[in-house]
This record gives structure tokens, sequence and C-alpha cells, in this order.
């Protein structure tokens, strides 16, 4: 698939303003944490919307996946401040590229937040936050009525608007692809060789 | 793409995508419940809970009315054998706990209210928990979370055949019934035993798994009494006499753990265990000290029964889970509704030891 994509690519004349793809590290921890983070997000609203058997290996699921997405994002943030990230297209109009950017702040913002909000929202309403059925976890915040709603709702709403970005930077990353053909689909969807190993076809 | 033409392929492309991330969004409703109006959420649980002017703002949705304690959990470490947990090793560790009437309203009553409770936290020394809450019937009215719902909501019914229905479809309440009529009552949360009902999973240090059922039994001698009797004591009652109770002097309740046998049913509460199973007394709750029910240290406390130490596991029993879910709402709303709880406000129930 990508191939061809390349292909139609050198076709247009494209693949001759070559845009370099996102390093094979940052590839692999963007489609590790998407599977996780939308597995997160239907977790977390099966699991409010059930009292049968399954609510607990759910909540459970929830609080280690969280955790584990944290670490994850920290990672990718350390890696796409050393690393960088492609440049986007050069003529891609000003007012989409600062939805770009501003989308990706908050991507950024969402996988940091989220699982902090969760976090602090058990440690406010006096849980203990236990992994894997086992691994306890110190509370980072003091018990608090007033710090726990806040909390909860952040989490809550943030979930949605969470949901939300993703789904608008999943339409962006096809109208990139397939509408634009801009080569930005391909700088973090590609899972081929380096651009440079491919011979485009023609 | 300006002056690149836009292939018919590329868009059906971007239409499957379109279509993909639609359905996602469909699937992310329908798993947050939104297109299942009848399904059974904590929402609606513990909204069937409220009375019909309302739930009491600021309050727990059930077993509103309580009072709080302090003292420590005295482990003999004969409980090690069937479960690992810490707390079940020989050591006296801290315990805070609550005795709760089984109602939504905070100023029920005491002889109004037939089901009493003990919330209950013992804390090992590693910091692990143990939460519980326990009731005092022998057996819990219904076979599964759904049979409770419609039981709140057939009582709550204008329809007089709403109950005659609940019953008739749940045959096991009519035993409940027969308890609530029948059984003494006390004057004293000391004198009562308040039962797990749930049966639990202890894991041994070997990994075998014991179900198991327990009990706190008071070691107080229980003097029975008529529900009239506890009505001329007062609506108040059963707090003041506890903070006296227990300003006199420590009270106790020896944990009995019972054992189930193959075939014993661990997954409705409704069904007592046969006569004659083997008992272990674990060790023995010390109730040292009566605390202020408001802003006391029980207040931000979810007795949810599901938090448990490494050892102690939930069983087939569809009720923790349930309670569990039904009890993080309840917190949830409850400590939203913190300008509606009576914050220092002058106890008028003799709250106070």
């Amino acid at each position: 698939m990508t191939a061809s994509a390349m292909t139609r690519n050198a076709v247009t004349g494209r693949s001759t303003s070559v845009t370099p793809r996102f390093s094979a590290l940052q590839r692999l921890l963007h489609w590790l944490m998407a599977a996780c983070i939308l597995a997160m997000l239907f977790i977390g609203v099966g699991m409010n919307s059930t009292v049968t058997p399954k609510y607990l290996p759910l909540v459970e699921t929830h609080k280690t996946l969280g955790f584990v997405i944290l670490l994850l994002a920290l990672i990718r943030l350390a890696v796409r401040l050393v690393v960088g990230a492609p440049p986007l297209p050069a003529d891609l109009p000003p007012l989409i590229k600062l939805g770009a950017h501003l989308s990706h702040y908050g991507l950024y913002a969402l996988m940091i937040g989220m699982p902090l909000l969760g976090w602090g929202m058990l440690s406010a309403g006096g849980y203990p936050v236990v992994l894997l059925g086992h691994i306890q976890l110190p509370a980072i915040l003091a018990p608090s009525d007033a710090l726990h709603t806040v909390l909860w709702n952040a989490h809550f709403y943030l979930a949605f608007a969470f949901f939300g970005l993703i789904a608008l930077h999943a339409g962006a990353a096809l109208f990139h692809g397939f509408i634009r053909r801009d080569g930005v689909l391909e700088s973090m969807a590609s899972v081929s060789a380096p651009r440079e190993a491919t011979r485009p076809g023609k | 793409m300006p002056g690149t033409p836009i292939r018919r392929g590329d868009v059906a492309k971007f239409a499957i995508g379109a279509a993909v991330i639609a359905a996602a969004t469909g699937a992310f409703a329908y798993t947050a419940g939104w297109l299942s109006p009848g399904r059974l959420t904590p929402t609606r649980l513990v909204a069937a809970l409220a009375p019909p002017g309302g739930p009491a703002l600021g309050h727990r949705r059930n077993h509103a009315k309580g009072i709080c304690f302090t003292g420590v959990f005295e482990s003999n470490g004969k409980g090690a054998e069937l479960s690992r947990a810490g707390l079940l090793a020989a050591g006296t560790y801290p315990a805070l706990g609550r005795f709760n009437l089984g109602t939504a309203d905070p100023n029920a009553p005491d002889a109004t209210v037939r089901v009493r409770g003990l919330g209950l936290q013992l804390t090992a020394p590693d910091g692990t928990l143990w939460r519980a809450a326990m009731i005092d019937p022998p057996f819990f009215p219904v076979s599964t979370p759904q049979a409770f719902y419609d039981l709140l909501t057939a009582s709550h019914s204008k329809d007089p055949e709403a109950m005659k229905g609940f019953i008739a479809a749940n045959p096991e309440f009519g035993t409940f019934v027969g308890w609530a009529k029948g059984a003494p009552w006390t004057a004293s949360y000391a004198e009562d035993a308040f039962n797990s009902l749930n049966a639990f999973i202890f894991v041994d240090a070997s990994g075998a798994r014991h179900a198991v059922r327990w009990s706190y039994v008071p070691q107080a001698t229980v003097t029975p009494i008529t529900d009239a009797e506890l009505t001329a004591l007062g609506p108040d009652h059963l707090e003041q006499e506890i903070a006296q109770r227990v300003a006199s002097g420590p009270q106790r309740w020896n944990l009995v753990i019972t054992l189930a046998e193959a075939g014993d049913p661990t997954n409705d509460p409704s069904k007592v265990w046969p006569a004659g199973r083997r008992t272990i007394d674990a060790g023995t709750l010390v109730v040292q000290k009566i605390e202020d029910e408001r802003d006391g240290p029980c207040r931000d406390i979810n007795f949810d029964p599901t938090i448990l130490p490494d050892g102690i596991a939930v069983s087939d029993d569809p009720f923790p889970a349930a309670r569990s879910a039904a009890y993080a709402r309840s917190f949830n709303l409850r400590t939203s509704e913190v300008k509606d709880y009576p914050y220092n406000a002058t106890a008028t129930t003799g709250a106070k030891p």
C-alpha cells in the first residue's frame, strides 16, 4: 500500500519534494500509543456504563494502561524534543498549519495530562492506586472533596475532547494522504524501508 | 495540492477512511451506553436509590445515616491458613469504620430502618487496604444486581401492583421479608453481627484459593427488643448509645470466616450456605473511639468492598462489582455536593462522643 502510494507520488511529481519521515522509533511509539489510547477511551466509557462483573477488570486495566501510556508519552515527548519532526509541506495554508500545530500540542497535553488527572483524582478521592492488582502507587495528592470533583470532571470531559481530537487527527491524516497527497500521511503511516531505498515506479 | 487532479481511487480511500472514523465514533457512543437506554448503569442504579423526593445532597446515596469510629483489628494469625493477606497474619492493625443504617435518608429515625451496616477499612503496615461494607441480615434480599434495581424501582413505584409483580419474579425476596418481619431488633450497634454476604476468594501462601464469607460477630450480650421498644428510645438512639458505650469501654467483634464446601453457591448472596461449614475465628475488631460523623475521618472514605489486599479477591458473586460501580457513582455525586453537606454544622443527633 505504501509502495503504491509512493508510486503515485512519483507519477504526480510529489516524490521529488521528499518530506522526511518520522524516525522508526517515533512511528513505533505513535502506533503503539494509538492502540493503547483508543483502547483506553473505550474502556473508560465502557466501565462507567456497566455494573456487570466486567466492571472490575475494566477499571484495573484502565489504571494499568493509563500508567503505561503516561510512561510512553513521556518517552515520546523526549524523543520528539531530541529528534524533532518532519516539516509540514511548505504550501500548506497558514491556518491549517496553525491547526496542525495546535492539535498536536493538544494531543501531547492529553496523552500526559489524562493519566495524571486520573492518578490525581484517585489520590484526592482517598482510593489506593493499584496496578495489576498488587503494585501500589503512591498518592500524588492529599484527599480532598473539592479537588476530587474538579479532577474527576476534567478527566471525564477531556476524555470526550480527546476522542474528538483523535477523530479530527485521523480525518486530517486522510485529507493529507488522499486529497492533498502531500506526503504527510506517509511520514507517519509508512512501515516500509526508508524513502531513499524505495525506487519510485514510472 | 493546487493544480494536482484528485483521483477517484483516492477519493474512495478517503471516503472509506472517513466511514471508519464515523463507525468508531458510533462504537464509542454505544460503549458509553448512549444508544442503550435500557442498560443498567451505575448512574441508573444510584438514581433508583433516591426516595421520591430526591436524594439527600452531599450524603452517601445509601446507608446515609451513620456514625464513624476508630480502633484496631487484632489478628490472631489463624486466617493466614486461608489467605496470604498481611492483615490476616498475627498483629494489630489500624481500623476505621462506620456503623450505619440502610437508608437514603440521613435523618431517618432508627426504628424505621430494618437493615444496619458496618463499613470498615483495615490498613496493613505496607499501606495496603482492606475495605468492606457489611450488613446485619443473614442473607441478601435478592440474587442479582438487576433484581436489586427492580426492587428499588418497584418499592418507589406508585403502582400498587409493582411490589407484587416484583415478588412474583423474585421469590427469594419473600425469605428476606420473613426475616425483616420476624427477626428481633437490638438497641445497640454493639449487639449486631455484620455479614459480608458476598462470597470472596481467599488465596493462601501456596496460591490455593478458598471461597469464603465472613461475619463480624459481637462479643457483647445480645438483648432482643421489638421495633416499638426501639422507637420509644428515640430517633437517634443508636448513635447516642454507641458513643456512650464505647466511651465507657472498647467494643469487640470476632471476625468469623466461613469456608464454602464444594457446591455451595458463591454467586448468590441470597442463598445461605448450609449449617456446619468450617469456620475460623481470625481475630477481633476493637472499636476504641467514636468519631465525628460530620467532617470526621469516615466522611471521605468510599467503603468499596472490592478494595482488597493481595490474598483476597472477588469471587463469581456479581454483587461486589456492581457495588463498586455504584459506590463510585455515589462518591462522585456527594463529593461534588460539598456545599450541601452540613460541614461543621452543629450535630443534632448526638454524633459527638
